[in-house]
């Protein structure tokens, strides 16, 4: 490798960062809905709410593939190392994405186990999102790593900060999905959905708390990274800011408005992300690997960002039309069928 | 007791691809087929293809739901179970997998859900291109997944550094020595596969006498696509042998099962090849075609497993059998394609009850022979993930125990036994409700619980047109 020419990794970093977000909006909008789905009060009621996701949940998944793949391709000594790491919580997520993807299909289709797919839809979504919060906290916490390997347990992915942000992010899709419901529907599952929602951001609320007072104590690096000085200065707006959107949420879950919860439950997200790409940086293996020591060759990385960075424009255009043809309060009468 | 984690991750891989293979070699000839039958309706308005194409698509919603959600497994087996190899290869094969997921994967996702969900929604032509989309999609997934496939088996354009492999030329990596082939000798295998199911299910119809006007169209359009990819893909697979005669001669011999080199080699019809003695028992063989088949000369040499040291040779047993498996499965797809024509300049085609039992028997046996195939050119590639260089004992993740992965294998096992084994059901319900139901089973009154029976039984006749 000669001298860098061009330094790639903040433009993968960004392409990373934008493409995770993404995924975790997108389909934690949708597992979100999957989750409340458990609680929809009757048949008619489940209907509707599948339906509003049914035609874009596929597109929404593909940007988890796109996730991982841009790690393998960005920063592959990161997969190499994660992956392994959290064998079991990407099990898990793995096999209840199945099962909550073919409930959309089979639900209809197999009207004899139609209940089993019901169940499959709702836990699938819980599970999944669980496991992925666990893979956040493993993530958080760090792994014991040897060279360019992961040398720990498969198990040790499991612990009470994992369980934590596990629940964490249940609460969190459950309040995306909340706010999606409250725009796509309207009279008595629009009331329902704010009920949920309300309930929802309530356990939002006390995991964020929670999670952000154990994360400094996990780490001292992190615990210094916000309060030592002027970080405390220049990052106290984060904190601030996400108790000034907690406090819209909460009036406009109980208020009218109906796409102010989904969008105050983005910016939830989009704080808490900040929150965590701020006691990270620049790691992507945690604690032992920066962005630039796991990235890979700049060859690699420049060959794929010329097409990315042409291919993301068009796919978000595209995605946008496909959100726009489906436009408006969810009927009863979509579908194909 | 011992669990070996690397033989479990392998039992593993095979497990969730060899599944997952199953629905592109499906859907990726399903969804040309729609958007042709799409393209037809929109070009002529005849309500015939709007029914065709509306019943197939029922069809393409289960398996392309099934084909997702087990193709999100793949990536991340790459990372759990297969770290090292990840490490080692990524720098080089990363962005093929990433093209895949950029060109193709979205463009599948976005346009599906217009293409199922938006009939009533969007302008004729716009559902058109949706179809088109989605195809167009399928297949450039094909292009990258088989880019990458096909540099592990003839890797090309990179240099070692420190045990990695890194890129040297881009277009040497995606455009490897094999990948021509392959892309095309799979191309049409997935092309194939899909004509036989759908011209099965419309064989089934004639012989049910229902919905006779859209078995004819259906099955007289796949009959003579067929008469074009089979005898095509006699001619692609010797190419591709040729190429893997070339590049890779330790699997031609386990294809073969020969184990000395010379020429004038006979063709092994049937054998069963003994790695330990390093020889075969029960030879049914022709003298002399070997050569001729593999060199396309009666007098060629063909390299013999015992040229290559017991270390970097591939299981013998599989690989020949598969192929075998394979070949004789074309054979008789060539064999009933032939009868068609015969069939079809008597005038018969539709009439010939034997023939179209025939039909419905052949209809699963593009599934066979593209596992086959794949189980073939998989096998004959060990004990290399990237051949000749990088060992798939080398490939395991470091840090699994063979309790993890005999979990885990249990996990997928189970999920994928119910999945599939529901998904393959539902498609068949759907084939035995046949395309009048498009319309005589609204969600209502499925919704409300009414028994299905009557709806299933309703004259062809009474089942409105919606466009």
């Amino acid at each position: 490798m000669t001298a860098l020419v061009f330094d790639f990794v903040p433009i993968w970093t960004l392409i990373l960062g934008v493409g995770v977000f993404l995924y975790v909006l997108l389909d934690g909008f949708d597992l979100g809905v999957g989750i409340l789905y458990g609680f929809a009060p009757d048949r008619d009621a489940r209907n509707l709410v599948m339906n509003s996701i049914a035609p874009i949940w596929d597109g929404n998944e593909t940007w988890l593939v796109l996730g991982g793949v841009a790690l393998l391709a960005a920063f592959p000594l990161a997969f190499a190392i994660i992956l392994p790491a959290v064998y079991f919580p990407l099990l898990v997520m793995l096999l209840s994405l199945i099962f909550r993807g073919v409930a959309f299909e089979f639900r209809y289709r197999d009207a004899e186990h139609r209940t089993l797919w019901d169940h499959g839809f709702c836990y699938g979504s819980m599970l999944g999102a669980f496991a992925q919060g666990v893979v956040l906290g493993a993530f958080i916490e760090g792994f014991e790593i040897d060279g360019r390997h992961f040398a720990g347990s498969s198990i040790d992915c499991f612990t009470p900060f994992t369980f934590l942000t596990g629940v964490a992010l249940v609460f969190g899709y459950a309040l995306l999905g909340a706010g999606w419901l409250i725009l796509k529907t309207e009279g008595p599952l629009q009331d329902w959905a704010r009920r949920l929602g309300r309930f929802a951001f309530i356990g939002v609320l006390v995991a964020i708390a929670a999670v952000s007072l154990w994360t400094p104590l996990l780490q001292p690096s992190i615990a210094s990274r916000w309060f030592s000085w002027p970080n405390v200065a220049l990052f106290s707006p984060v904190p601030i800011a996400t108790a000034v959107i907690a406090y819209w949420e909460w009036r406009s879950l109980n208020n009218r408005s109906e796409a102010a919860p989904f969008v105050g439950a983005i910016l939830l997200f989009v704080m808490s992300y900040l929150g965590i790409a701020i006691s990270m940086w620049p790691m992507i293996v945690p604690y032992k690997y920066t962005l630039w020591e796991a990235a890979s060759s700049e060859s690699t990385q420049a060959f794929l960002a010329v097409g990315t960075l042409f291919l993301l424009p068009v796919i978000l255009m595209y995605t946008g039309w496909s959100y726009w043809v489906f436009r408006g309060k969810v009927r009863a009468d979509i579908g194909y069928h | 007791m011992s669990l070996d984690p690397l033989l479990l991750s392998r039992i593993q891989f095979a497990w969730v691809i060899g599944w997952h293979f199953l629905l592109p070699a499906f859907t990726v000839g399903l969804a040309s087929f729609i958007a042709v039958l799409e393209g037809l309706h929109l070009a002529t308005g005849r309500e015939i293809y709007f029914r065709i194409s509306t019943f197939w698509i029922r069809i393409f919603a289960v398996s392309f739901a099934m084909g997702v959600v087990s193709g999100i497994v793949m990536p991340f087996q790459l990372g759990t179970n297969w770290s090292r190899y990840s490490d080692a290869v990524s720098n080089v094969l990363s962005p093929l997998f990433a093209y895949e997921a950029l060109v193709a994967f979205f463009l599948e996702a976005a346009f599906l859900g217009v293409l199922l969900f938006g009939r009533n929604l969007v302008p004729r032509w716009a559902h058109f291109f949706a179809a088109l989309m989605v195809a167009s999609g399928t297949l450039a997934s094909t292009f990258w997944i088989l880019a990458t496939n096909s540099w592990m088996q003839t890797p090309a354009g990179y240099t070692m550094v420190d045990g990695r492999f890194m890129p040297q030329d881009w277009l040497q990596i995606i455009f490897s020595p094999s990948f021509p082939y392959r892309l095309a000798h799979t191309v049409d295998a997935v092309y194939i596969t899909t004509g036989f199911v759908v011209g099965g299910v419309a064989a089934y119809y004639l012989l049910r006498e229902r919905f006779v006007e859209e078995a004819r169209t259906t099955l007289s359009m796949t009959l003579w696509l067929l008469t074009v990819l089979v005898p095509l893909q006699m001619f692609l697979g010797d190419q591709h042998g040729l190429n893997t005669l070339e590049h890779q001669p330790a699997k031609l011999a386990a294809i073969e099962a020969i184990w000395t080199t010379k020429s004038r080699v006979p063709l092994n019809l049937f054998a069963i090849p003994d790695e330990k003695s390093e020889t075969d028992h029960y030879v049914i063989s022709i003298p002399d075609l070997g050569s001729l088949i593999l060199t396309h000369d009666p007098n060629g040499t063909v390299r013999g497993l015992k040229d290559f040291p017991a270390d970097q040779r591939p299981p013998v047993a599989i690989p020949f059998f598969a192929f075998r498996i394979m070949v004789g499965i074309g054979l008789a797809m060539l064999a009933l394609v032939a009868i068609s024509w015969w069939l079809r300049w008597k005038g018969e085609l539709f009439d010939e009850r034997w023939f179209l039992r025939l039909c419905v028997l052949a209809s699963p046996l593009g599934f066979i022979a593209v596992l086959a195939g794949w189980a073939t050119t998989e096998v004959g590639r060990q004990p290399w993930t990237v051949y000749g260089l990088l060992r798939t004992a080398d490939s395991v993740t470091p840090s699994l125990t063979g309790v993890d992965v005999a979990l885990s294998l249990a996990g997928y096992s189970l999920v994928y036994i119910l999945v599939f084994a529901t998904g393959i059901a539902l498609m068949l319900r759907i084939v035995r409700a046949g395309p009048a139901a498009a319309d005589a089973e609204p969600e209502d009154e499925i919704e409300s619980g009414r028994p299905r029976q009557p709806v299933r039984a309703l004259p062809v006749g009474q089942a409105g047109s919606r466009t």
